[in-house]
């Protein structure tokens, strides 16, 4: 196992010994220390290894990612997993806001709760989060799936197109054309595989759905101002 | 964008090093706001002292005689200690706000920066690490204190212009973000008499809620109303002479993250400003809720009052 203490040896030094490892290295185990709320750790990587931030993490953590398993042993700041392209990123604590943002493939699970706008536009990326989401979460989703096993703060799914959300708790607010959907069992099974990828001993048949009304697509004058 | 940091301290035995963590906090906030950067802090007072703190380009100049002057001005003894660009200056208790409102018909060129029982505030154009040194805040004691580096937008880079503010005795506000309705309310506040000095948008909102707290509301009240008639992004963080408040808008795009022990509650606008916190790995850190008052008073116990939608 690669240990990579950030505070004494950079962030630079980091990603960059990150960057340069290939789908065929031999070193797929990386632990850093000292992450301190840095910004940025272990960002752009493409490759199939395996890297255990031992701590709290600033902006961006694991943003772009492919291939890479990223596990978080504390909290993340804003834009964990911004515009993850596949690979893992897990959170062992809370996420701040626009977590998985963007996002077009992979999975991240945050085990904590996730703050404002989790998932804004997301592109394919499955989001499964443990806790509750905060305000505006899924905003403009395109693809993937969103699990919230608690709680969705006000305007869940606003401008919502074909992402799917599935919530265990309660829904303060739907934003502009999100709806409640039937849970059908391609559903109950898809979510079954969800809550399996990320570690949650939720029953899917206690989730409720939602998506778009698809009454956005096209300009209406009736929603004109 | 800004930074913020704050520090409320419950156990005793850390108020001599309060200055010295308050300014490793505002080190690491360094590139959320390089081009100025304040602290607010609450020491010992004095009874029968009040304190304004004033600050000067020229102080070699302005400060020889200023005791002298604000002596003939307020009567009583007047004492002044000096702090590189800033001077705290002694004067018998109730008449800091008095000397605030004439202090510029005796001595043109000094500016306020603060008066209360406890508060002093240190403000000036530079990095971060430069200000807390040219004041050696880290030598400083108190029970509690805000800092402040900005990166400037809604006005320009001087020292007036750093925060923090303070529009009433012994209360500070610090801001990240950016009010659209300053303008309006700022003359709205000046018909009600509030003194506010530039053309800041948060000092604007510092006045807002001295002036709401002139008319009977609590800190904690008057935070709550800012939510109603503040436009804008805001992350607040205030603080009064026993009490320590964050709040922050609806929307919340402005970071925030808190800290709890038994020892202090802390804020930064990232978790790097609290890392070096004593205890921080068994801390309570959590990011405080969209329009949702915090606040805590030295011997009370509070709960997050969450405004209704």
């Amino acid at each position: 196992m690669q240990t990579y203490d950030l505070e004494a040896d950079g962030l630079r030094g980091l990603n960059a010994a990150l960057h340069a490892q290939t789908s065929e290295t031999n070193q797929t185990q990386w632990e850093i220390v000292n992450p301190r709320g840095s910004h940025a750790i272990a960002v752009g990587l493409d490759a199939p290894i395996e890297v255990n931030v031992k701590g709290s993490t600033g902006y961006y953590c694991g943003g772009m990612n492919k291939q890479a398993t990223v596990h978080v042993h504390g909290s993340a700041g804003p834009g964990v997993a911004e515009n993850m392209m596949s690979g893992t990123v897990v959170i062992d604590g809370d996420a701040s806001q626009y977590a998985g943002a963007t996002g077009n493939g992979g999975t991240l699970v945050i085990k904590g709760n996730a703050s404002s706008r989790c998932g804004i536009s997301m592109k394919g990326i499955d989001i499964v989060v443990h806790g509750n989401v905060g305000h505006m979460s899924a905003f403009m989703g395109q693809s993937g799936n969103m699990v919230v096993c608690g709680d969705a703060g006000e305007a869940l799914g606003d401008s919502i197109y074909e992402a799917r959300l599935f919530v265990r708790g309660s829904v303060k607010s739907l934003g502009a054309d999100c709806v409640e959907k039937e849970m059908r069992p391609e559903h109950i099974e898809l979510l079954r595989d969800l809550l399996d990828r990320g570690g949650c001993d939720a029953k899917p048949e206690e989730f409720k759905r939602y998506g778009s009304a698809r009454q956005l697509y096209n300009f209406k004058v009736d929603n004109a101002y | 964008m800004c930074g913020i940091v704050g520090l409320f301290l419950k156990d005793k035995a850390l108020e001599p090093q309060l200055g010295a963590m308050l300014t490793d906090m505002l080190i690491t906030m360094t590139d959320r706001g390089p081009d100025s950067a304040g602290i607010a802090i609450y020491g010992e007072g004095t009874p029968g002292v009040s304190k304004v703190t004033v600050q000067s380009e020229n102080p070699d100049q302005d400060f020889v005689d200023l005791a002298d002057k604000v002596k003939a001005l307020v009567g009583g003894p007047v004492s002044l200690t000096r702090r590189d660009t800033h001077a705290v200056l002694g004067v018998p208790a109730g008449k800091a706000e008095e000397l605030r409102k004439q202090l510029k018909e005796v001595a043109p060129t000094v500016r306020v920066m603060s008066f209360g029982d406890t508060l002093e505030i240190y403000k000036e154009v530079g990095l971060p690490k430069d200000v807390a040194a040219r004041f050696d805040i880290a030598s400083m004691a108190g029970t509690h204190g805000i800092g402040h580096t900005r990166m400037a937008t809604e006005s320009a880079v001087t020292t007036m212009g750093a925060h923090p503010f303070n529009t009433g005795s012994d209360q500070c506000l610090v801001h990240n973000g950016s009010l659209s309705n300053h303008n309006s309310l700022r003359r709205k506040l000046n018909r009600e008499g509030i003194h506010i000095e530039t053309m800041n948008d948060s000092e604007v909102a510092a006045a807002y809620l001295t002036w709401k707290m002139q008319n009977g509301a609590t800190l904690g009240e008057a935070l709550e109303n800012s939510l109603d008639d503040l436009d804008g992004f805001f992350n607040f963080v205030v603080g009064t002479k026993d009490g320590f408040g964050v709040v922050r808008d609806p929307i919340a795009c402005k970071p925030a993250v808190m800290a709890e022990t038994d020892q202090y509650v802390a804020f930064g606008s990232e978790y790097r400003a609290l890392v070096n916190l004593p205890g921080i790995d068994g801390a309570r850190v959590w990011e405080p809720e969209p329009a949702t008052v915090y606040f805590w008073r030295h011997g009370e116990t509070t709960t997050p009052n969450k405004k209704a939608a």
